[in-house]
């Protein structure tokens, strides 16, 4: 069976797809989609920093519920029950009553937050999944048909309609602009919620603005991504942008932006391989992203940190050397070369793997500190500089250990190999300072 | 004023009058209810009974006026929030609700945290501060605030020399100034070096006063010795019946 990329056409379909050619309704799919991922991304911010992330998971799996109940009542009242407005209303009130009971049982309990929404969480997806069964049997809905009610678990994108992408592009601008007019006060109440109420910021209505944005947000994405997944369109892109910047606006900015792309992109590469449901595929893409910015993020990304690394490994790996190096020409009154005999033996007692040997005297030979003769290597002027400064800084603390170690016994395993490399000027002077009577670092 | 947890009292009949433009240490054991006192009286933990005011005002009606410096373990030193960032959050109640932090406002914020010898980080992420420079950070945005009365919940905890340093030059200008200070402080030694007066708190109040008079060593016995007074004693008994606490 061939590989669904590898179908003549998927080319083509995707180009058509991307470049919003593909047809009216595969159009409204991604306009949706891209909405609802920006009002998300945006919301998550607010939920992320008051910790309230996973309370926008019990609301979630609390609309089940409330949607099943208003089908039963729209039905009771001589409707067919199919309104998507009101099965939402339904959803929107039973997400509000499972915030109310998880505050409740934080107020009247003692039991944490956490348990508080494992409870809340279980408990009305539990009862929604038992009326969904009743509701199966035509004789508890009088003969209406509650076929897609099961489709607000795992979401159905393609169901999307222009008219649903207007309605996620409005709740995207009302969550910027709740955001922006508000941005002072969100951002003090959940730094520091005691010190805004103590300046007499309402906490609870701010707190209610931002889980208000939750239930919409969570309640218009039932449809696209079902209610089990909306949680992710919540955190994925926050945590995403958190990984890149350290500046609340900036945060913002950023989890807009994956919210949109990957809520377009999602619904795009699920419009054109069939059968893949868009909801999951979403949320994947959001995964991808997180995963990707794990490992390239500007500043704690793991690309950037080995980074940093290694190139501290190799600042201090040349300053042995140039201290060996300096050491030998102390011992051999002012020879400055260094044979390669001498720096495979160094190489050894270090235990420098090859790549490690050419890239520590690669960097000492850019920085001048070393350059390449005939015979082997030789120290520049520079390069004996460096190295009487490294030795130096190296008994100073050797001296300083042997003195004064009864004072910080804590301190003493900091060898002076370690503590060398990361002596600033003022901490020498310091040292020089208390060891000035010491004829052997004597300048 | 009582105050209680879970029905469990904490801070029974504390009546005390903080004298006007003086530095007050609050100085107790743990577990005596310094902090609660200070959370009861702005309001951040209800109180059982009692009445608190402030220049012979409730509370609310003079906010404005007094600045509060919570403990640094309160607060998720990794919100992604700059040194200058927090210290402009004392300046929102002036900026006013919806509107952006003006220059103005911005170049006070960075004067108080001159104030605390911390204006070149104020671009920092405040993770990355020092325990001593975070403390130094809550200060600078309770002097944006341009109060009367300081509310501080042990600023010394867990700081540098040079914090140390900071906050006591800190808290005699403040003095000079004309301003009060409450400081929950856990330093018996240095009490007298640094503070006017001192309120002993053990769940009641055992001293008040003048330094040099309550600093005595009868006081500070009745003050730390014998973890298990029949107070709290009493305070368990409550809270494994059902009474209500008045």
């Amino acid at each position: 069976m061939p590989l669904p990329g590898s179908q003549p056409g998927v080319l083509r379909d995707a180009f058509e797809v991307l470049t919003l050619q593909a047809g009216y309704n595969t159009n409204a799919v991604l306009a949706g989609s891209a909405m609802l991922g920006l009002a998300a991304g945006v919301v998550g911010v607010l939920a992320l920093l008051r910790k309230r992330s996973l309370v926008a998971d019990a609301i979630g799996h609390a609309t089940l519920p409330g949607v099943v109940l208003a089908f039963l009542v729209a039905v009771a009242l001589g409707g067919t029950g199919r309104s998507l407005p009101v099965l939402l209303l339904g959803a929107a009130a039973s997400g509000v009553a499972s915030v109310g009971c998880i505050f409740a049982i934080l107020r009247f309990t003692r039991l944490r937050e956490d348990a508080a929404i494992g409870i809340v969480l279980g408990v009305f997806f539990g009862v929604g999944v038992v009326l969904l069964s009743v509701v199966q049997d035509p004789v508890n809905t009088g003969g209406a048909s509650p076929a897609g009610l099961h489709h607000f678990i795992y979401g159905q994108t393609a169901a999307m309609r222009a008219g649903d992408a207007m309605l996620m592009a409005a709740l995207a601008v009302i969550a910027i602009i709740a955001v922006l007019v508000f941005f002072k006060e969100l951002s003090l109440g959940s730094f520091n919620p005691d010190f805004a109420r103590v300046q007499g910021y309402p906490i609870g209505a701010l707190d209610a603005v931002v889980l208000g944005l939750v239930v919409l947000v969570t309640v218009a994405g039932l449809q696209a991504v079902g209610l089990i997944l909306v949680i992710s369109l919540l955190v994925i892109p926050p945590v995403t942008a958190r990984l890149c910047t350290a500046r609340l606006l900036h945060l913002m900015l950023i989890a807009g932006v994956v919210g949109v792309s990957t809520g377009f992109l999602g619904a795009a590469v699920s419009a054109v391989l069939p059968r893949t449901p868009a909801g999951s595929v979403i949320v994947l893409c959001g995964g991808a992203v997180f995963v990707m910015s794990l490992l390239v993020a500007p500043k704690h990304g793991a690309i950037a940190t080995a980074g940093r690394r290694l190139v501290q490994r190799l600042r201090i790996a040349g300053d042995h050397f140039l201290e060996a190096a300096y050491d030998h020409r102390v011992t051999r009154r002012g020879q400055t070369a260094i044979p390669t005999r001498t720096v495979d033996a160094m190489q050894k007692l270090w235990g420098w793997p090859a790549w490690m040997r050419v890239l520590v005297l690669g960097r000492l030979r850019r920085r001048g500190l070393v350059r390449v003769t005939a015979t082997g290597l030789e120290l520049t002027e520079a390069g004996i500089a460096n190295g009487a400064r490294i030795a130096r800084n190296h008994k100073l603390w050797e001296q300083y250990l042997l003195q004064y170690a009864d004072i910080a016994p804590g301190h003493v395993d900091w060898s002076p190999d370690m503590v060398e490399h990361v002596l600033s000027p003022q901490l020498v002077a310091a040292l020089e300072a208390a060891l000035a009577e010491d004829p052997e670092v004597s300048p | 004023m009582t105050v209680a947890y879970q029905r469990k009292p904490v801070l029974w009949d504390v009546d005390y009058d903080a004298p006007a433009r003086s530095l007050v240490a609050i100085v107790g054991p743990n577990g005596a209810g310094k902090s609660t006192l200070i959370k009861a009286s702005l309001g951040l933990v209800p109180r059982a009974t009692g009445l608190v005011e402030f220049w012979g005002e409730p509370f609310r009606c003079v906010r404005d006026r007094v600045a509060y410096v919570p403990q640094r373990e309160s607060v998720d030193w990794t919100f992604p929030v700059s040194a200058l960032d927090v210290v402009c959050m004392g300046r929102y109640r002036r900026i006013g609700w919806c509107r952006p932090v003006g220059r103005a406002h911005r170049n006070a914020a960075m004067a108080c945290l001159e104030r605390v010898g911390m204006a070149d980080l104020a671009r920092r992420q405040i993770s990355q501060l020092s325990g001593g420079q975070q403390q130094r950070v809550f200060l600078a945005r309770a002097l944006a605030q341009e109060a009367d009365l300081y509310i501080m919940d042990e600023p010394f905890a867990g700081v540098d020399a040079a914090t140390e340093r900071a906050i006591v030059a800190l808290l005699s200008e403040l003095r000079d100034a004309g301003k009060t200070a409450l400081v929950v402080h856990h330093d018996l030694q240095t009490v007298p070096e640094y503070f006017d007066q001192a309120l002993l708190l053990n769940m009641r109040v055992v001293a008040s006063g003048p330094v040099d008079q309550v600093f005595t060593q009868e006081n500070l016995q009745k003050t730390y010795g014998g973890k298990l007074t029949l107070l709290s004693e009493a305070a368990e008994a409550i809270a494994r019946s059902d009474m209500r606490v008045r």
